[in-house]
């Protein structure tokens, strides 16, 4: 399974990129799975482990963790927002 | 309904204007408009840079002018947001409700503000004498979104 994966704002920032295509290993297959994996390549990538009220979406809805993901979604993690 | 995600300007009275414009059933039109302002959390804003979710951003406007329409006679609405390097002074958002009445009016205004802030993938950098930094978002703008629930 393959999904697209976009940060933004301060993590956009902390992990140094805005999107990238992912192909993920069989065994995950949620939200939650996917947001350890990218947590688990370290350096940088602590910011989505300590980042304070973590948002996330999928296919542009705000998402749970135990969301589960499929082939082609769209995951999107960011902060808390600040519009207005 | 119009939802615009934009980095020009817009022009208040000729957004209230065409939401009237042919109409005769409409009673009242409640606007807001949020300026960037020249100091945040103690410090002075010098500019600021506004972030969003292409795509998201627009769906999430939308759905909650919807919810708006749910709960109030709404007849027409328009929610304009700026992205971009804005400055102190500048128009950040524009929110016009047209109702036949002032009450349905001003609600749904405030509604689609409260809404739009705790909701809206957007995401403010402001410029300060001390270098720049992501605004935090703020408790009193949950507890705002919160009153309408229930």
């Amino acid at each position: 399974m393959s999904v697209k994966v976009l940060y933004f704002a301060g993590l956009r920032e902390a992990v140094g990129q805005s999107s990238e295509q992912l192909a993920l290993p069989a065994q995950i297959g949620s939200v939650g799975q996917l947001h350890a994996h990218l947590v688990a390549r370290g350096g940088a990538w602590q910011a989505l482990a300590t980042a304070k009220n973590l948002r996330i979406a999928v296919n542009q809805k705000i998402a749970a963790v135990d969301a589960p993901l499929k082939d082609g979604d769209e995951v999107a993690f960011f902060p808390p927002v600040t519009g207005g | 309904m119009k939802i615009s995600v934009q980095s020009e300007d817009f022009d208040v009275g000729a957004e209230c204007a065409a939401l009237t414009r042919g109409r005769t059933d409409i009673g009242a039109v409640a606007s807001f408009v949020g300026l960037v302002r020249d100091s945040n959390d103690g410090a002075g804003v010098a500019r600021m840079t506004l972030e969003h979710y292409p795509g998201m951003t627009e769906k999430s406007l939308a759905e909650i002018v919807e919810e708006a329409r749910g709960r109030w006679d709404v007849m027409d609405a328009t929610v304009i947001h700026r992205v971009g390097e804005l400055r102190p002074g500048d128009n950040i958002v524009l929110v016009v409700v047209a109702s036949a009445h002032r009450g349905d009016a001003f609600a749904a205004c405030e509604f689609i503000m409260d809404y739009l802030k705790t909701r809206a993938p957007f995401w403010k950098k402001e410029k300060t004498p001390e270098g720049e930094r992501w605004v935090d978002a703020r408790e009193s703008d949950d507890r705002a979104a919160e009153k309408w629930k229930g």
